[in-house]
């Protein structure tokens, strides 16, 4: 185990490696100089000449390179070019909204997809099981955004039970408004997520289901609940939980169109307008912590599947 | 779900002009509600315009002067919601027999919210803040002008001018004064104004409480807050839902259904200086002929333009300059709509059988629409519009700095911006030496009547000359829930006074 997690380790490092490698030739991919950028469109031949200095665009590539990891590893951000104010320090403000928000949407869209997941597995057969199974697949086609201004609708402008968007001033030091503007936000992530989990949890559960060693367990007296409990759910996890790390990253990412309809200051709000505004700073910062957390998440992810699996463990296959 | 104006907020185009002071229309929404108000509640704003910064030197955008001109920050002048320009932290002033001497008298009893008192020494700091060489204030180069600040002692401001300037008054009540012990203000705030700087959270809010210590009237309200919205939709839903009182400009007519015949509601049309227009570039054939370009102007119905858009909103302008401006006359019966003659004066100017154009559209509302319908009224006459979509980005390298283009559209939002057409080496190149003389000449007139005069004769030749394919004038809506009251309607510069807002229980 401890041999796999200092490989799996490597090939973290080695991913984010790759991954700020194409993030810096993307960003200069982009047209026009960011000293442009910095200092408007009105600036002199010589402002943007020591706006370049400043930023260090005129220097050789290899030179941008290197301080560009270094700056990374000593998770120096730099200033925003609209704000001035700490890369980092916004991110961490963003991050404190974003990921409350994606994770509470990950668990609630747990609790939604695995009880009705294998629900409709088990009961495949039943007109309920069958109307779960469709309810999911049209929860797939809707569009996130779309579900949102529904909710907005109804829960805010019709019921006047939620707020309809925005975040409080004094952000959780106002608990009660701060929960308040989370919950539909919440909700509209995790009904869209709990629809293509449920397909996952249905699918693994039905293969448990015809599997010789749930077989094996009711024919050594346990009742069909019992083996589903004890050896099934385990079994089915696994298939699950590599899909599991892929949505929480999808939820995250998700979370960019989520914020804009309900005005939320999160990351993806931070990103949108750090296009708009050409602030390179800011948009490399966010791009480089999420991918950070994306992968980060891919790692957590194979390390429970290893934990679940002994099969795994032994280097084995599924 | 980010509508096109949201990714380039169209007052971030904002052109600056340097000409000066005087008059204008309309005043405060005042309701029946003025009696009655509680004077403690706190006032939600809804905005579409967060600042970047809190500092208007360091490219904060409209949204500081939305949020901070004359209530947190004031100025020697002001320039009030009405147009007109008034003194605010001075007592008076003189000017020198050659104009070129200014002596200000600062008011007594000012003090700075951090509770330092008002000095000279503020007000010289706080206009070097602005013509500082890093500054990227918007009002640096009217600035320009000023030689020199003096302060012969602590309630004494003296400006010396390089050449006179009969817009100093005004251009001034752009300048922030700002404490000048108060060092970086991108985060924070010192000024002088009603209110202090309580919160600001980036992405969200930016409260505000009135300061104990206020040199004039207290505010009528307990304070302030506006919350930011990066979506117009979800802008209406607040306001619907009550949790903002007012939105301050509805960027889009659709919303206004939502509210216009609902007693909840009231929806208040103020003066707006916003002109949509058709910039040709002037330099290049078929636009330098007069005659093309008033055919043109005759071939397209702006009402039905105007209405197809707006509704019964806005209104129909013959030259560049708003009601607001106070060189403005109706000019909308020169090149008014004719089609027939446009024809005519077409085959006058030697296309009888028209011609064809680009028109390089800005990707946003309401350019796209604007330019199908020009499309369709100019094929009448036999002229081919080609649209070419492009980015707001784009429209800045490629029309507004290369100059690289036929036709264009554009909104303009300040106001006395006819300055533009005496610039020959603007964008659109436009250069009648007529004109660029009377917009040179009546920066150093001495009376306000005789640079009036001048600029309006300037409006009037532009006009004649159909410089430009002026289009329509904007509305300026602002809506609020029926129990608030006495609100800024005309948002001139983007300012938004929070001082006398009342909000009833």
């Amino acid at each position: 185990m401890l041999a796999y997690m200092i490989r799996r380790l490597v090939i973290l490092l080695l991913s984010l490696f790759l991954a700020a490698i194409v993030l810096f030739v993307l960003l200069r991919l982009l047209p026009g100089d960011p000293a442009n950028a910095l200092v408007g469109v009105g600036a002199t031949p010589e402002q943007i000449a020591a706006a370049q200095a400043q930023l260090g665009s005129d220097q050789p590539l290899a030179a941008q390179f290197v301080k560009y990891l270094r700056d990374i590893v000593q998770l120096d951000l730099g200033n925003s070019f609209v704000s001035r104010a700490s890369v980092l320090d916004e991110i961490s403000r963003r991050l404190s909204v974003t990921l409350p928000l994606t994770l509470a949407s990950f668990v609630l869209a747990l609790l939604i997809a695995v009880p009705f997941g294998i629900l409709a597995a088990v009961k495949s057969d039943r007109w309920y099981g069958l109307l779960l199974s469709v309810v999911s697949q049209v929860g797939i086609a809707v569009p996130v955004f779309w579900l949102g201004i529904l909710l907005v609708y109804e829960f805010s402008l019709n019921l006047r039970w939620l707020p309809s968007g925005g975040f409080p001033l004094r952000g959780y030091a106002d608990p009660a408004r701060a929960v308040q503007s989370m919950i539909l936000p919440v909700l509209t992530i995790s009904i869209v997520m709990s629809a293509s989990l449920m397909r996952y949890v249905r699918a693994a559960t039905l293969e448990v289901l015809g599997s010789d060693f749930l077989r094996t367990a009711r024919a050594l007296g346990e009742s069909h609940t019992g083996a589903l409990m004890r050896h099934g759910i385990r079994n089915g996890a696994v298939p699950v939980i590599s899909v599991l790390g892929i949505e929480l990253s999808t939820a995250f990412l998700g979370a960019v169109v989520v914020e804009q309809v309900f005005s939320l200051p999160g990351m993806g709000s931070m990103l949108l307008l750090g296009i708009q505004q050409r602030d390179y700073p800011s948009i490399q910062g966010v791009l480089i912590v999420s991918t950070l957390l994306v992968l980060m998440t891919g790692f957590l992810a194979d390390l429970l599947q290893r934990v679940l699996d002994p099969r795994l463990r032994q280097g084995g296959k599924q | 779900m980010l509508s096109k104006t949201d990714v380039f907020p169209r007052r971030s185009l904002r052109l600056h002009s340097t000409v000066a002071a005087l008059t204008f229309v309309s005043a405060f929404a005042s309701t029946a509600m003025a009696e009655g108000f509680n004077p403690t509640a706190v006032i939600n704003i809804g905005s579409l315009y967060e600042p970047q910064n809190l500092d208007n030197t360091a490219g904060a955008g409209q949204g500081i002067n939305e949020a901070f001109n004359g209530n947190v920050y004031e100025g020697l002048f002001v320039l009030t919601d009405s147009g007109d320009v008034e003194p605010k932290l001075i007592d008076g002033y003189d000017i020198s027999e050659d104009r070129l001497t200014y002596t200000f008298t600062l008011k007594e009893g000012v003090s700075f919210h951090s509770g330092d008192p008002l000095t000279a020494a503020d007000v010289k700091s706080s206009i070097e803040r602005v013509t500082a060489e890093n500054s990227a204030s918007s009002r640096k180069r009217t600035l320009a002008v000023i030689e020199s600040v003096e302060t012969p002692d602590d309630k004494t401001v003296v400006i010396r001018l390089n050449t006179p300037s009969i817009s100093l008054p005004y251009n001034l009540s752009y300048v922030w004064i700002v404490n000048d012990d108060a060092g970086d203000i991108s985060a924070r705030a010192d000024g002088t104004g009603p209110y202090t700087l309580q919160e600001w959270r980036r992405g969200s809010a930016l409260a505000m409480v009135p300061f104990e210590g206020y040199w004039g009237d207290a505010p009528s309200n307990g304070g302030v807050m506006f919350q930011y919205f990066t979506d117009a939709t979800a802008q209406n839903n607040a306001l619907l839902t009550g949790a903002v009182d007012i939105i301050t400009s509805v960027q889009s007519p659709d919303a206004l259904s939502l509210f216009a015949d609902n007693p909840d509601f009231t929806v208040s049309e103020g003066a707006s200086t916003t002109k949509e227009l058709l910039a040709y570039n002037d330099r290049i054939a078929p636009f330098d002929s007069v005659k093309v370009r008033s055919a043109l102007a005759r071939a397209v119905d702006n009402k039905k333009l105007l209405s197809a858009i707006w509704g019964d909103y806005g209104t129909l302008i013959g030259s560049f300059v708003p009601p607001t401006d106070p060189w403005f006359v109706d000019l909308t019966d020169v090149n008014a709509y004719d089609p027939d003659s446009a024809k005519e004066m077409l085959a006058e100017a030697g296309y009888p059988d028209g011609f064809s154009f680009t028109l390089d559209t800005p990707d946003y509302d309401p350019h796209p629409v604007v330019a199908q319908f020009l499309q369709n009224e100019l094929a009448k006459v036999g002229v081919e519009v080609k649209i070419n979509i492009i980015t707001a980005n784009e429209w800045y390298t490629k029309v507004y700095k290369a100059q690289d283009f036929e036709a264009t559209l554009q909104e303009h939002v300040n106001h006395r911006d006819i300055v533009f057409y005496g610039n020959p080496n603007f964008y659109w190149g436009y250069d009648n030496p007529e004109v660029v003389k009377l917009i040179a000449d009546s920066e150093g007139v001495s009376s306000i009547d005789a640079q009036t005069e001048m600029l309006t004769k300037a409006n009037k030749i532009i006009a004649e000359d159909a410089a430009s394919m002026w289009l329509y004038l904007y509305p300026q809506i602002v809506v609020s829930t029926s129990n608030v009251s006495d609100y800024p309607l005309n948002g001139l510069n983007a300012q938004f006074f929070v001082s006398n807002i009342k909000k009833a229980d």
